[in-house]
């Protein structure tokens, strides 16, 4: 089953109850998955130049501050951390491309679940009312977010198979489905060097839009690609830095609903995590048509 | 009339009174308030109630209606009412995917669009749809009618037995067997008919009709002998 939850204001005087609005719509996507969630929030942007990542390690008593000196130190960059639960948020004054290649050197036990200048990737086993908690997702602003609450199917109940899944800078992936190919896709995406944390079939699908995007494809050629290569069942919302964008299967067995006001975009797997939004009784409801890829994004 | 507010009453409350009235029926009118999207709204009804939904119905809403007057003032998710028998169910606003999916009787008036699959396996039900319908529709329907005033998706009656469908506006494609047909006197009369019904004031000159061309495998004689 699965659930996926997407927000996008366009009013940006929302923008500071962006996690207050968005929470009891993650929840009440608990009956299509009870397993884990997990959300990409973007906001608190860096600028140009610099990097936010978010950081996990294997021991949850990492000393993050200890990391940060050592980055400051070898690499004569800013850095501004600070930790959320059992994840720590980095800021550092650097590419993206240098801070990823020196903790991949230094320190091979860190995760990193999204890097960009305005992404932060949060997710983790269990309903999805405590994910919210231990987050704290109810104070967080932001101009948009992106959420999942997952039914475990094609792989196991494990913090790395959650989604959303980061697929490049300030990109990434939620998926309600299944894909068939995986296997197959996977070992091709391997030879043109895209890295697998997990045996998880989104991930697949969120490697297959890295690798275009990668190539110098646009996300809306990506997009069409995966229309094309990804067998399989599929609603997906992709997180960007500046919106984001929905596309379901040909089939379109799997649900998605849309509603649209003055005030903001969204999107959920049922119209049940709407009902909580501001105003939602006049909004604009409809489903998003198969095939057919829909993105909303601000100017820049 | 009874009011029930399905934000101080569970979903189960709501379809065990309206049950209880078939054993004996003590209120006609019920009316539905705050459904905020929930599920399985008004299912299985055997009495003859008018019920109003006001707001947005979840998946499988009047779901095997029989005798009651079910209408959502709103939009309806996944497969409203779905194996219904008898009785009459109206969407105000649009349906999700396999609207009027296998239902045997009585009819399904959608005001706005219908998704995917509308009339899917339909077996007798009459379905008219004000605005368009999505792919796939009336796939293997047996029998009943699919009216639609706008326009139909792809693969419209694939596979189909012997529903009669009408359509006003542009079809994408065809499904397999299915083919354009004459639209005789009769069709008309039967076309009329399903449009007063559902109190859609449409030209019934104005549609085309679709049905089975019969050349699948189980309309060929030569095939019997394999059973």
């Amino acid at each position: 089953m699965c659930g996926i939850v997407g927000l996008y204001l366009k009013n940006k005087a929302l923008e500071s109850q962006l996690g207050a609005l968005f929470t009891p719509m993650l929840i009440a996507m608990t009956d299509r998955g009870p397993d884990s969630a997990g959300f990409a929030i973007y906001g608190d942007e860096v600028p140009d130049g610099s990097t936010k990542l978010t950081l996990r390690h294997i021991d949850e008593n990492y000393d993050w501050g200890s990391l940060a000196g050592s980055i400051k130190d070898d690499l004569d960059v800013t850095v501004d951390w600070f930790k959320n639960s059992k994840v720590a948020v980095f800021k550092v004054g650097c590419e993206a491309e240098v801070i990823q290649n020196y903790l991949a050197e230094k320190e091979a036990d860190i995760l990193i679940l999204s890097a960009g200048q305005s992404i932060e990737i949060l997710k983790e086993v269990g309903l999805p009312e405590n994910i919210a908690e231990t987050f704290n997702l109810a104070s967080m602003k932001g101009s948009h977010i992106i959420g999942h609450t997952r039914m475990a199917t094609e792989s196991a109940v494990t913090m790395e198979g959650s989604h959303p899944f980061s697929t490049g800078q300030d990109l990434c992936l939620v998926h309600n489905g299944s894909l068939s190919n995986h296997n197959r896709l996977r070992e091709e995406l391997k030879r043109e060097g895209v890295t697998f944390q997990t045996e998880n079939d989104s991930e697949v699908a969120a490697g297959y839009l890295t690798n275009r995007l990668r190539k110098g494809d646009t996300l809306n050629e990506a997009l069409q690609g995966a229309l094309k290569d990804l067998d399989g069942f599929f609603t997906f919302t992709i997180g960007t830095r500046d919106g984001f964008a929905v596309v379901r299967d040909p089939i379109a067995c799997k649900p998605a609903v849309m509603a649209e006001t003055d005030d903001y975009v969204a999107m959920a797997s049922e119209y049940q995590a709407l009902t909580t939004l501001p105003g939602i009784e006049n909004a604009k409801v409809w489903e998003p048509e198969p095939e057919t890829i829909y993105v909303w994004e601000r100017d820049q | 009339m009874k009011t029930i507010d399905l934000q101080k009453h569970t979903v189960r409350d709501l379809n065990q009174a309206l049950h209880d009235q078939a054993v004996e029926c003590t209120i006609r009118e019920w009316e539905v308030l705050e459904p905020k999207g929930q599920h399985n709204i008004a299912c299985g009804l055997d009495q003859n109630l008018a019920v109003d939904i006001k707001g947005h119905a979840g998946y499988f809403c009047a779901g095997m209606n029989k005798k009651a007057h079910v209408t959502i003032f709103g939009n309806a998710g996944q497969g409203v009412a779905e194996n219904m028998m008898s009785g009459t169910v109206r969407v105000k606003g649009d349906a999700s995917q396999a609207a009027g999916a296998t239902a045997h009787g009585g009819l399904l008036v959608i005001e706005g669009n219908a998704g995917a699959r509308c009339g899917i396996s339909m077996k007798g039900v009459d379905i008219v749809v004000k605005g368009n319908v999505g792919h796939m529709s009336c796939f293997m329907g047996q029998a009943g009618s699919l009216v639609v005033c706008g326009d139909a998706g792809d693969a419209l009656g694939d596979s189909l037995y012997e529903t009669h469908i009408y359509v006003k506006g542009s079809v994408k494609s065809l499904g397999a067997d299915c083919i354009e047909k004459e639209m005789r006197e009769e069709h008309i009369e039967e076309l009329t008919e399903l449009l007063n019904r559902a109190g859609v004031e449409e030209d019934p000159k104005s549609f085309k009709r679709y049905g089975s061309a019969r050349q699948l495998y189980n309309f060929k004689v030569d095939n019997a002998s394999a059973y």
